[in-house]
């Protein structure tokens, strides 16, 4: 009997996509993942131009994170240039890049997430019902999207950043009049914990090989070593050596794999496991009251580390913008010359990676860019591997939500990933 | 009366525009309350069949897929907006347009034979009739609004169109053309994003596209005296909005410089 099963799209994600399980005498025979997000070629066209472009056109690779796209590009170029930024402006770049935790999460913890635990087809719904999570929900988010504007001019694609700095340090006046709002986000992020501690997660736990930076001495978001649950232990220059993609044919995105050639997992599951130690005492005083245990081996509980990471930024924001008072200039002077450079920091999905070589007129020759849905595709497939069997008995329609969910705890990004997954599934 | 229905669909973009409307976070919970969000997969997985009233539509056509896709659109709407640089110009993706695909995809993947892509990234109103255009990387949500309230009270949107430079004068913010001596595409660029980039000390590189009527060819013999590098006022140009026609001409009268580099293969 061959039956085609169309089930509705996949919602709450960004990027385009379609899966199709195809089974075999009842069990599961081919599982692929198909991305139609169109390739927007960014790593191509960035070469011949002059580097100080570069974080403009980085940052539109994704709407969500521009800033981690702008964060991973400055650290290269200032790498390859040999630059060295200010204390300062590090300090400021931490705070814009609080600020994009601070959205990001809000987003997809209350309004992309949330909604499949509570059995919601999205916060516009569950607003009817639950109109003080969603104005919670949204308070957050703006918080961040203001601080995002205090910083850069606008949330979406911020101007400020440059290579060598800022453009411009933003007044003390627009960065201390948000303090109160952000202690306010804070109170906020504590009560998303413990909301995030009642909500029904599916079971559902693989071994997985977690891949975060690291720093002693703090959370690392801006960057740090490259650190793994096996072990590892990578400088940003050896990325590439032990981290490899390839492009497979189903696929308009490229996956990786280690180079033992196993699949690994990127983001804030990877974060917490490994980092737990550098978050800051609310953070962790936050997961203690919720009887949080380590390591979380659960992908749909992403949502959970990720509520702790928003008391972590909030925390950390609000000490930043207290603390903002800057006295040098906010951009550092320097000659142009040939090298090259890599940079890495942790946008909120995931490791985020970036190589470029400048000649001598500044002129980008080489470039390449591995976001965090990359790396994470081949596991989201292994994961759907192990999901399915039990999935496909299900109907269809709960088929359907159940795969979309797995995939939605991943925040699987823009331009690297799926909007729309027209699920198929073939029976023979 | 049943409320309007609003549809929101993407093309190839990076999706900024469409979360400019959810990050609308005073105005959302209002604006559902007199439109129905009928299709918006970014937003909710609920859909509501067609036709709708109003289809926002952000990102590029860059794919045959797309190209087809879009006709399929226009039938099912009565309004169709194109929101942001992406759908009202090709966007940053339509750099591609003046490359070969060819050799851009292979400095990019090992297997270009696997992508499907066309050789150009176009504006949506090169496929099919659009009736208000919003400009912008990414759109002022406010414009957004504006759209749609326009639609409720069934009158045209009121959308300014002068350039930039008149904003600076109002607000009484510094050119840094003048002050700082760096090329700024404001005079030729669009009004809409309140003025960020020179209010932030630098200049405009054009994310809101050509101001209509502006003629380029002044603004560009003024800008060149003050290049800081060889190439410069060229970057602005071919930036966010480079495949706008005013922009794409305004290129071909400034002098070559010598840039062509070799890339890197994945
Ligand atoms: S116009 Fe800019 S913000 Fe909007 S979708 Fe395109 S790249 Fe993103
Ligand atoms: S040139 Fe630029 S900075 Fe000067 S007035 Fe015009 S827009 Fe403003
Ligand atoms: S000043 Fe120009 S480049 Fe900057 S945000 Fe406004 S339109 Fe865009």
């Amino acid at each position: 009997m061959n039956q085609d099963i169309h089930i509705p799209a996949l919602a709450r994600v960004e990027g385009e996509g379609a899966l199709t399980i195809r089974l075999k005498d009842g069990a599961v025979n081919e599982i692929v993942l198909n991305i139609y997000e169109p390739p927007r070629f960014f790593e191509g066209f960035l070469l011949g131009r002059y580097f100080q472009d570069v974080p403009d056109i980085t940052a539109r690779i994704c709407g969500i994170c521009p800033v981690a796209y702008q964060m991973s590009s400055v650290q290269a170029l200032e790498a390859a240039l040999q630059v060295t930024i200010s204390p300062e402006v590090r300090l400021l770049r931490q705070l814009l890049y609080c600020a994009e935790y601070i959205e990001s999460h809000a987003l997809h913890i209350y309004m992309l997430q949330a909604p499949d635990l509570v059995g919601y087809e999205s916060a516009i719904s569950l607003a009817a019902d639950a109109p003080d999570i969603v104005k919670r929900a949204l308070r957050l988010k703006k918080i961040g999207n203001d601080l995002l504007k205090a910083i850069g001019g606008r949330s979406v694609h911020p101007v400020n950043t440059c290579v060598g700095g800022f453009y411009r340090w933003p007044t003390v006046e627009a960065i201390h009049a948000l303090v109160s709002e952000l202690e306010w986000a804070r109170e906020a992020s504590i009560e998303t914990v413990k909301w995030a501690a009642t909500l029904k997660y599916p079971e559902f736990e693989q071994d997985y090989e977690f891949v975060a930076l690291s720093r002693l001495e703090e959370y690392s978001i801006y960057d740090g070593y490259i650190v793994s649950t096996t072990g590892r232990r990578t400088s940003p220059e050896e990325f590439e050596k032990f981290y490899l993609e390839t492009h497979v044919p189903h696929s308009n995105a490229l996956h990786s794999h280690t180079a033992e050639n196993t699949t690994y997992f990127v983001g804030p599951l990877a974060r917490i496991n490994l980092n737990f130690k550098q978050l800051r005492p609310i953070a962790r005083q936050a997961a203690k009251e919720i009887g949080l245990k380590l390591p979380l081996r659960n992908p749909y509980k992403g949502l959970l580390a990720r509520a702790i990471e928003l008391v972590h930024t909030t925390d950390l924001a609000v000490q930043l913008a207290k603390e903002y008072a800057p006295t040098g200039p906010s951009f550092k002077e320097f000659k142009v010359r040939p090298g090259e450079g890599y940079g890495v920091s942790e946008a909120p999905r995931g490791l985020l990676y970036h190589r470029y070589v400048v000649d001598e007129q500044g002129l980008i020759r080489f470039a390449r860019i591995t976001p965090p849905t990359a790396q994470n595709f081949a596991q989201m497939e292994a994961d759907l591997w192990a999901l399915a069997p039990n999935v496909v008995k299900q109907p269809q329609e709960q088929a359907s939500i159940s795969f979309e969910h797995l995939l939605r705890s991943y925040d699987p990004c823009i331009s690297c990933a799926t909007h729309f997954l027209n699920l198929k599934i073939d029976y023979e | 009366m049943a409320k309007p229905t609003v549809a929101v669909y993407k093309f190839s973009s990076c999706d900024g525009c469409q979360l400019s409307l959810l990050n609308l976070e005073d105005e959302l919970l209002d604006l559902v309350g007199v439109v129905e969000l009928a299709y918006f997969l970014e937003a909710r997985r609920q859909t509501l069949p067609g036709p709708y009233d109003i289809a926002l539509v952000e990102g590029s056509v860059s794919t045959p897929h797309e190209a087809e896709r879009i006709q399929e659109i226009r039938k099912q709407c009565k309004t169709l907006v194109a929101i942001g640089a992406c759908a009202t110009s090709g966007g940053i993706q339509a750099l591609r347009n003046t490359a070969s695909l060819d050799d851009l995809a292979l400095k990019v993947y090992e297997h270009p034979e696997y992508l499907h892509s066309l050789p150009t990234s176009t504006p949506i109103a090169e496929h099919v009739k659009v009736d208000y255009e919003l400009w912008g990387c990414p759109v002022n949500k406010y414009q957004l609004v504006e759209v749609i309230q326009a639609f409720l009270q069934k009158r045209r949107p009121n959308l300014p169109s002068h350039s930039i430079c008149l904003d600076c004068k109002r607000k009484g913010v510094v050119c840094v053309m003048v002050a700082y001596g760096m090329p700024c595409l404001g005079p030729g660029t669009r009004t809409g994003c309140g003025v960020l980039c020179p209010s932030n000390g630098r200049g405009c590189y054009g994310c809101f596209g050509p101001a209509p009527h502006t003629d380029l060819k002044t603004v560009l013999a003024s800008m060149n005296y003050v290049e800081r590098h060889p190439g410069e006022v060229k970057g602005l140009l071919l930036n966010i909005s480079n495949n706008a026609p005013a922009f794409r001409q305004a290129v071909d009268l400034l002098p070559a410089v010598p840039s062509e580099t070799t890339g890197g293969k994945k």
